[in-house]
């Protein structure tokens, strides 16, 4: 009986070993045929993308409202009336949107002014470093994007942003949508999953600026920081910019001409 | 030995029916959560964390504390200590319980929490505080139910156990480490942005924690008789008297690094707290300074020794501590943290009653937990006749 069992296990485990290690042999065989990931021809590439906003060109409620309007309507941001709101991009005081740059007798026209407020696609963004899925991840261009499947909604990225970019769906995003006229192209969104402005990723795959650039007709610009020819790089180098918060280091990708 | 949950006295069973029901409150709002979201609680846009994290923080510490027992005892020989030893690792296993339940109840996608392990995510803070908060829960299972079982036999327990108590050790200081390195490493969050978070957050743990633990042991004593011996409560009292002491010293370090340097960012959380920022004064202003008192008349009460060591007064100053650690932990920290928010705004943070209810079915899972496995403590402990 004692042998019959040892037999047993001998060859069972001899049987399970070589079973996994052709199961194991024909997964890599499979992997290295598999067709590799092709990104579009037509895309937009860059070094490190990156925004340049002219705020001097934004004066009007309306001037706003283009850019925002398109971005929340092409990525069905839904309208949700209290504090659990979700945004991408929004306005506030210079006061509120620099607030360690407060200058008590900053010129009127600065201190009354809008002035946009997206995530800053940081070089060195904390999201990144907190989020415990990589759900939260920087493409090697520099933009910070996010993967909603595999977010758990633990939020430790909005502790982590400086800049309070980011949103979550405290509710289903759905209830606050038109399902009737939601824009097919982009998913929405579900419950219990952050969310932020994504500097358009998916339109630059197919070779198309990002929203807000388009409807703010040349006041924001978007190009590649590390082509020193780029028309974001020659806006930094003719005018005066700053950005938000630059002594946390995490290098913010957005730009704002005052 | 887990025979022992089964055979009780009427009112054990009684107190188990009651926090059966709680949970079975917590756990039918936690449904209405699932259903509806977080929208149902409190947290918002500016303060996305809010009263699960809290307690989940302060929870930590209450694990982490059982090492003021252990260390005295094995370091130390500290033999006066190890009478109660189990009861501080057996509420460990609760807290750490607790501490888990905390996290579930606050993620916004529950089912997809095995993405931590899947995906493991090294430069996060919180893969590591997953890892310590389950390592800390096996050692002290482990730990617990081995040299319990000894004890019944009345044998030495196995040499191996030894490596595994010296780990534990080190392991109850990182739990609250890595906890605290959840907030500190946070860029533009001012009242978390500060070294001596861990420090902080060690000192409040190893006060509060045995705090707890003695108003149970008290509680215990009452209704069974078990006797924990007189030195080793008096011993205990002075640790959580030095730590409160230090507690205390560290968070005037922080009033005084945030105001005499005159740093708006820094000041603007301690002040929202105490007295309002930006014409907003609410209801955590009067809270901190309930907590502020609490905290200065456990000193009071507990330093003197004549004091410290009346037994009459004894439970009412550890139950002021609790509530005053609480207050700086349980509300304090998460609100200061957030409020105000990275515009320097403010946003009112107020726990909603479901939040409530869930967390209070949180604490019931936790007490239950507790309750059951002293059960099997005490009933071991008397039949060995070591009460």
């Amino acid at each position: 009986m004692k042998r019959s069992r040892r037999q047993f296990l001998k060859v069972a485990s001899l049987s399970v070993l070589g079973l996994s290690a052709q199961l194991a042999g024909g997964a890599i065989v499979s992997a290295a045929e598999a067709p590799a990931y092709q990104p579009n021809e037509g895309g937009l590439k860059a070094g490190r993308w990156a925004m340049v906003i002219d705020t001097r060109g934004f004066e009007t409620a309306a001037d706003f409202e283009a850019c925002i309007k398109a971005c929340h309507q092409y990525h069905n941001v839904p309208n949700i009336p209290n504090n659990q709101e979700v945004k991408w991009l929004w306005t506030d005081k210079y006061e509120y949107v620099f607030p360690d740059d407060v200058n008590e007798h900053l010129s009127e026209s600065v201190r009354s002014r809008d002035y946009f407020v997206l995530c800053n696609h940081c070089e060195n963004p904390p999201c990144v470093r907190v989020c415990p899925t990589k759900a939260t991840y920087k493409k090697p261009d520099g933009i910070v994007t996010m993967d909603y499947h595999r977010c758990i909604g633990c939020r430790f990225c909005m502790a982590g942003c400086p800049y309070g970019a980011r949103s979550f769906n405290f509710a289903n995003p759905r209830r606050y949508l038109d399902m009737g006229a939601i824009n097919a192209e982009y998913p929405t969104r579900m419950m219990g999953v952050v969310e932020k402005c994504t500097f358009c990723v998916e339109r630059l795959a197919k070779g198309q600026l990002p929203l807000c650039v388009e409807a703010s007709e040349g006041r924001i610009l978007f190009g590649d920081l590390s082509d020193p020819e780029s028309e974001v790089r020659k806006a930094l180098a003719e005018n005066f910019t700053i950005r938000r918060k630059p002594s946390l280091g995490t290098q913010p990708g957005v730009y704002y001409i005052i | 030995m887990i025979e022992k949950v089964l055979k009780g006295s009427p009112k054990y069973y009684v107190w188990l029916a009651f926090l059966g029901s709680l949970i079975g409150l917590g756990a039918f709002t936690y449904l209405f959560q699932m259903k509806y979201g977080l929208a149902i609680t409190g947290m918002s846009r500016d303060v996305s964390w809010g009263f699960y994290i809290a307690q989940f923080t302060y929870l930590v510490g209450v694990a982490a504390s059982a090492v003021m027992l252990v260390l005295p005892a094995y370091f130390h020989h500290y033999k006066k200590f190890k009478k109660i030893i189990i009861l501080g690792e057996f509420m460990a296993i609760g807290a750490v319980l607790m501490c888990m339940l905390f996290i579930v109840a606050d993620m916004g996608q529950p089912q997809r929490m095995l993405n931590v392990m899947l995906h493991p995510t090294l430069n996060s803070v919180m893969f590591y505080d997953m890892l310590v908060l389950m390592g800390y829960l096996v050692l002290n299972a482990i730990i617990g139910w081995v040299t319990l079982e000894c004890e019944r036999h009345d044998v030495e327990p196995p040499k191996w156990i030894k490596p595994m108590i010296y780990l534990s050790i080190i392991w109850a200081f990182s739990i609250h480490t890595v906890t605290a390195f959840l907030y500190s490493g946070l860029p533009g969050r001012h009242y978390f942005l500060t070294a001596i978070m861990a420090a902080r957050f060690l000192s409040s743990a190893f006060c509060a924690g045995p705090a707890i633990l003695l108003l149970l042991v008290f509680l215990v004593r009452k209704l069974t008789g078990f006797n924990p011996g007189r030195e080793a409560v008096q011993t205990l009292t002075k640790i959580i008297t030095y730590a409160m002491a230090i507690n205390v010293f560290f968070f005037l370090l922080e009033v005084f690094t945030a105001f005499y340097s005159g740093i708006p960012g820094h000041a603007h959380p301690i002040a929202y707290l105490f007295a309002g920022h930006d014409g907003h004064v609410d209801w955590i202003t009067g809270a901190m300074w309930i907590g502020a008192t609490l905290a200065l008349l456990s000193l009071a009460l507990l330093i003197p020794p004549s004091l410290r060591d009346n037994e009459q007064l004894l439970p009412w100053s550890l139950g002021i501590l609790v509530l005053a650690t609480w207050i700086d932990k349980g509300l304090g920290l998460i609100i200061g943290g957030f409020t105000p928010n990275p515009f320097e705004k403010v946003t009112v943070y107020t726990p909603t009653v479901p939040e409530l209810l869930i967390s209070l079915g949180i604490f019931a899972v936790g007490f239950f937990v507790i309750s059951v496995l002293w059960k099997i403590a005490l009933d071991v402990k008397k039949e060995a006749g070591h009460f």
